[in-house]
């Protein structure tokens, strides 16, 4: 990027508006999601399926399907909106200052390609590395990224893989351009829990060696917990709360953070002693249905009339300890501040 | 054997494969996804069964049931070796023993309305007919939480918390005494899995049901086991009663799949070096104990000879299968 403004944050998302075209009319899958992300930092956005979590990953990346769009607010990144920017300067970014990790490494490794082949494109598309000296980039990547051997695994195809190997290779492509921000969408969900625990791993030392702001997409709060600085929980397309991830964690303020935190035994619980789980009744509301003030409601325990009118604004919480605590609820836990 | 005999017993259970190759599909190798595997569930008990993807714990559960013939070992309901049984009383085992499966969407006929999904068992069996069966269904729907209405409604209809109450609901029909339940939660969100969760723990008390729960989430095996057994590689590494496990793993793999697990807690110094390296293929499972590959105490004769599963505690009910303990 040419121009930096001194004082912008890594990433700022502004008032984001994404939305589907369905049979049913357009559906808005991220409804006024606003966030920023400071250089180094690792920002997480937790919540269910549909909360519109991936939706916003995709959007600052600019890898929304056809059927979407951004109807409304900004991405900026350094400082420039990227919504605003020509396509071809769009593409330069992707891949270089910006890259992506996916959910399933099994699809988004190309079958037919050797593995280190593939990674060298990378370097290729950008301009950033000779042939010759691809090669040996390639080789020290996939030895950054801890993967055994790399000059047999140069020429091996993904199916020769095992899925954290293959996960491993798509964290050494979209790191080869070193770039400023990495957006990772559930990257260890698929993956069996020791290798999950070597994921993160790795996550954390390239961060530390790099200083790379990370946006981590997940469902799992104890993986929010091993890895995020701060924590962004969305509910059904929009921020419910965010904040540091002491505050969020241990004084989650709005009412469907509580709720989640609950549902999970804690390490010791059994089932002895009639000691039951706290229960969020009901499901996600879907995204067809129009709702008045709070989407939440239905399903809260705090619900009061207000809550079916007015939509609640994301404001600061009382019992924040740490930077910027806010929960979008007209009644959160510990007060209003 | 105790003088009650368990609910459900495996004893040196063995399930293998054959791995075809070429047009003629011939037989090249075999893959021992079960190995001599030795598991009991006692009346009211609930037995977890834990383990990386590949390390056989599907094909346990599906053996136990019945849905696979295992090559080696036996399987005894209350004492009895199923392979001993007639036609009849294996007839009459199977509605003893049923299986909830993990994924609600893949698992109900997409094509039958909930009516129909719970009429088959009693049909299938020949039992409850006319107004009778009616009535059962209906309870049955009430007992897992979901309306009559619901019984008209087709599986699309149905959100995925939904959908696995039906699975359990079609799994109790016929009143078994052992469910085996194969990552019953692991297809649904946060906010649904405790409510299912909770609702196989009332099922349990209520009706007074055995469950083999299957499951990768150490948290809710924890949450919901009495006894837990620790597979790697188509072996059982390690089993103790659920508390014991928890507090003190004796097992290596033990320990560090206990700790790869994420904390909750965000104060808790985020670890250091996990454990390294892959899985091996249950195709290339490493001679002497499986485990070696990856194991960081590992020592030669780790390398040579299996070890077989003992007694390391005092109280004899913690067995684990290591060289070194």
């Amino acid at each position: 990027m040419s121009a930096t403004a001194p004082s912008a944050s890594l990433l700022e998302i502004d008032g984001l508006v994404t939305s589907f075209r369905t049979p049913r009319g357009q559906v808005r899958a991220v409804d006024g999601v606003s966030l920023r992300v400071e250089r180094g930092q690792t920002v997480c956005i937790a919540g269910e399926s549909g909360c519109g979590k991936s939706v916003t990953a995709l959007s600052v990346m600019g890898l929304l399907p056809d059927v979407a769009r951004v109807d409304a607010g900004a991405i900026r990144f350094n400082g420039v909106d990227v919504l605003a920017l020509p396509p071809r300067q769009r593409r330069g970014l992707r891949g270089r200052s910006l890259a992506m990790v996916f959910q399933e490494p099994m699809t988004a490794l190309n079958p037919v390609q050797a593995i280190g082949r593939q990674v060298a494109e990378v370097f290729a598309i950008h301009g950033t590395a000779g042939r010759a000296e691809a090669r040996a980039k390639v080789l020290a990547l996939l030895r950054q990224v801890k993967i055994a051997d790399p000059e047999r695994r140069y020429d091996e195809y993904p199916h020769q893989m095992s899925g954290g190997m293959k996960q491993r290779v798509m964290i050494a492509m979209a790191l080869a351009n070193r770039p400023e921000l990495l957006i990772a969408d559930e990257p260890t969900t698929a993956l069996d829990v020791t290798i999950q625990a070597q994921v993160l791993h790795l996550l954390r030392e390239l961060q530390r060696e790099l200083g790379t702001g990370i946006v981590f997409v997940t469902h799992d709060l104890a993986v929010v917990a091993a890895i995020a600085d701060r924590v962004v929980v969305m509910y059904a397309g929009r921020v419910v709360e965010q904040g540091g991830v002491l505050d969020v964690l241990e004084r989650p303020a709005h009412p469907y953070t509580v709720g989640l935190l609950a549902a999970r035994p804690r390490p010791g619980q059994t089932r002895h002693g009639g000691d039951r789980l706290a229960v969020i009744p009901g499901t996600v509301p879907s995204p067809l249905e129009r709702i008045a003030g709070c989407r939440y409601q239905a399903r809260c325990p705090r619900v009061q009339e207000r809550c079916r009118v007015d939509v609640p604004a994301l404001a600061r919480v009382a019992n924040g300890a740490e930077d910027g605590h806010a929960a979008a609820c007209h009644f959160p836990e510990g007060g209003v501040a | 054997m105790s003088v009650v005999a368990p609910l459900l017993q495996a004893d040196a259970l063995s399930v293998e494969f054959p791995v075809r190759r070429g047009i003629l599909r011939r037989e090249v190798a075999r893959l021992r996804a079960v190995q001599r595997v030795s598991v009991e569930v006692r009346a009211g008990e609930v037995l977890g069964i834990v383990g990386e993807s590949g390390c056989g714990k599907t094909t346990l559960g599906r053996a136990m049931v019945g849905l696979i013939e295992p090559d080696a070992g036996t399987l005894r309901v209350e004492g009895r070796d199923i392979a001993t049984l007639s036609t009849g009383e294996r007839r009459r085992m199977t509605r003893d023993v049923q299986m909830v499966f993990q994924d609600p969407f893949a698992s109900l006929n997409p094509r039958k309305r909930i009516r129909r999904i719970l009429e088959l068992p009693f049909e299938v069996h020949g039992l409850a007919g006319g107004a009778e069966r009616e009535a059962r269904i209906r309870e049955l729907v009430a007992l897992v939480g979901l309306s009559a209405e619901h019984l008209d409604s087709w599986p699309h209809e149905l959100s995925g918390g939904q959908r696995q109450r039906v699975g359990i609901a079609r799994a109790l029909a016929l009143q078994p005494k052992v469910v085996v339940l194969d990552e019953p939660l692991s297809a649904l969100d946060m906010s649904i899995q405790s409510q299912v969760l909770n609702l196989l723990v009332d099922l349990r008390e209520r009706l007074n049901l055995s469950y083999v729960f299957i499951s990768h989430d150490l948290s809710i095996v924890e949450y919901l086991c009495d006894s837990v057994a620790v597979m790697y590689l188509g072996r059982v590494v390690e089993s103790a009663p659920a508390a014991q496990l928890f507090a003190s793993p004796r097992h290596p793999y033990t320990q560090a799949l206990l700790d790869a697990v994420p904390d909750p807690d965000p104060r808790r110094e985020r670890r250091g070096r996990p454990l390294e390296g892959d899985v091996p293929g249950l195709l290339h499972a490493p001679d002497g104990c499986a485990f070696h590959t990856r194991c960081p105490l590992a020592q030669p004769r780790c390398r040579e000879s299996a070890p077989e599963l003992r007694v390391v505690d005092a109280t004899g009910l913690q067995r684990a299968a290591c060289h070194l303990l």
